[in-house]
């Protein structure tokens, strides 16, 4: 047995209780000191991960391969980013509670155990451990209404998402026998075993999984828990707990069911289509930019899962090479809209963003960066996603597919635009308060990356293509 | 003598899931019912793991269910805190009252 192989993951948890201990027993205000040394462990947890070695432990629960390394990287940055976010809007939403930067680690250490986990309980354990962190940290600012509705939400749904799951789960496990994914991958190579109820719990696992991505028709919770939450958290959900889910149901469909392709492969592709047409139908009416960002996201889901469709590695890599850009993007236009404030007063309306180019450039060309590279508008960053995405299912001879996608991203590219037009042409507002230096930060990060992918891809290709292989197909 | 077999536990366990998940949607009163409804869920799928574990002769199911209790309590805890925080702020839990974003 390798316990080693999980260290990063024990670390973290048991940093986790350490920051906790801290922010109880000092006197004085210690979020600051909390965030700081959850930033910390987040760097030395990515150290480790890089440094480590691959293998299964755990009599097969636990699994360290490329693919897991990749997304683990790809989410503690992500988590990392959400916890840098938070630190300004804390101060001034009078949400400095220590248990903010906790709960956002111990979700962190949820999405670690989804990365590696190739048993359907780690699965099980690992989503419910980031589920449970996530549902408190969306209903955390709890002395506004919009906020507890939104936990609310989000908690209803997300139990009942994680219930069917489970019971998909039970069913897979009672129809094949084995709860380990690489021994359900030989029984179900075997296509005398493909029997009706394993197809029901693989129908049960792929909705609950759904949900977790937020693909339509499993999207109902998402536009009102990103308007509800708090900015900071939004930026979260919309980040790290995204990939986490996009990568475990890459792993579950790839390993165990990867010879089921045929019965899946034509739910996937109806799910994408319908998260494709409704992310980018659905946005153009909204006002609201953290609502705008909902449908963005649940279309981005669409065009994540036309890799996973294409039933190829380079199908997966594609999945991989999107969501690393999808991540980058995402934080920084939330680090744009955590900027959008005037006299203390967080403003959400795209109304608000008019003349922004007068009043504030730098903010206004970082705003324009992440929506040129949202529509997939070359050379940012997120038209290469989308580029490797529709040539593995062109390569598949998914064309239908393929056709729609570009369709949707040419629609989708209306809404984001039309941000950049009010932000360039419209007449100006009254200037925003001064930018804190943690949005700065975040915001030229997003940018940069986004802006020069195109200059040196060669090194996040190759990992995505090394993370691809290591799954089986 | 009628022999309870795995059909009969399988069938009540749908039988419970279905009850949960219409619970849920059907019901428009309160907030603690959708709770109630979340546990049913999550016992269906625990009776379906306890009874495959029996019929193949196999603990892992039953480990499984072990593991899955504990969520299902941590799950509970963090339901009703958030519906007292909800309580709080809109001073009523009826769901038809769960209306402040139109989603």
């Amino acid at each position: 047995m390798n316990w080693t192989l999980a260290l990063p993951e024990i670390v973290l948890s048991i940093s986790g209780m350490a920051i906790l201990l801290i922010g109880v027993l000092q006197k004085r205000d210690s979020f600051f000191i909390c965030s700081m040394l959850t930033v910390g462990a987040f760097l030395v947890v990515t150290l480790m991960i890089v440094a480590g070695h691959t293998g299964q432990g755990y009599n097969g629960l636990f699994t360290v391969d490329s693919f897991s390394t990749f997304i683990k990287v790809l989410v503690l940055v992500a988590a990392t980013l959400g916890v840098v976010l938070s630190l300004d809007y804390s101060e001034h939403a009078n949400m400095r509670r220590f248990e903010f930067p906790v709960l956002m680690l111990y979700a962190t250490v949820g999405m670690l155990v989804m990365a590696s986990a190739t048993n359907l309980m780690s699965l099980y354990l690992g989503l419910e451990l980031q589920a449970l962190a996530t549902y408190v940290l969306a209903a955390f600012a709890r002395d506004e209404l919009r906020s507890a509705e939104a936990g609310l939400k989000f908690f209803v749904l997300g139990s009942l998402a994680s219930g069917l799951l489970l019971y998909g789960l039970s069913l897979v496990y009672g129809f094949s026998g084995t709860m380990e994914f690489a021994k359900l991958a030989q029984v179900l190579s075997d296509p005398a075993h493909g029997s009706p109820g394993l197809i029901v719990g693989l129908v049960f696992v792929v909705a609950g999984l759904a949900f977790k991505v937020s693909a339509v028709p499993f999207h109902m919770w998402t536009p009102d828990v990103y308007e509800g939450a708090p900015t900071p958290v939004t930026a979260f959900l919309a980040t790290a707990p995204k990939v986490a889910a996009v990568a475990l149901l890459v792993r579950v469909m790839a390993t165990p069911f990867g010879h089921l392709l045929v019965q899946w492969q034509q739910v996937i592709i109806l799910v994408s289509i319908l998260s494709m047409l409704l992310g980018s139908l659905a946005a153009i009416g909204q006002r609201n930019i953290k609502r705008l960002m909902a449908y963005s996201s649940i279309g981005h889901m669409g065009y994540a899962l036309i890799g996973l469709a294409a039933g190829s590695q380079a199908g997966l890599r594609g999945v991989l090479i999107y969501m690393l850009t999808y991540v980058f993007m995402t934080a920084g236009t939330f680090a744009c809209i955590l900027g959008m404030r005037r006299r203390g007063r967080m403003l959400e309306q795209i109304s608000d963003l008019a003349g922004l180019s007068r009043t504030d450039p730098g903010l206004a060309v970082a705003f324009a960066i992440f929506m040129f590279s949202m529509a997939g508008i070359p050379p940012f960053a997120g038209f290469w996603g989308k580029y490797f995405i529709f040539t593995s299912a062109v390569q598949s001879g998914l064309w239908t597919l393929a056709v729609i996608g570009v369709l949707t991203s040419v629609i989708g590219a209306f809404y984001y635009i039309r941000i950049i037009k009010v932000i360039y042409f419209d007449p100006a507002e009254a200037p925003f308060d001064a930018r804190p230096a943690s949005l700065s930060v975040v915001a030229a990060a997003g940018a940069l990356f986004t802006t020069f992918f195109f200059v040196i891809p060669a090194p996040f290709v190759a990992a995505a293509e090394a993370a691809a292989k290591a799954l089986a197909w | 003598m009628m022999v309870v077999g795995l059909s009969h536990y399988l069938l009540v366990a749908a039988l419970l899931l279905v009850m949960g998940i219409f619970g849920i949607f059907l019901n428009r009163k309160n907030v603690i019912i959708i709770l109630m409804s979340i546990e049913l869920i999550l016992l269906a799928a625990n009776l379906n793991l306890v009874a495959f574990s029996a019929a193949l002769d196999d603990m892992v199911g039953q480990v499984f269910v072990m593991f899955t209790l504990t969520v299902a309590a941590a799950e509970a805890a963090i339901g009703l805190a958030i519906v007292v925080i909800y309580f709080r702020n809109r001073g009523s839990i009826e769901v038809e009252d769960v209306n402040l974003m139109k989603g």
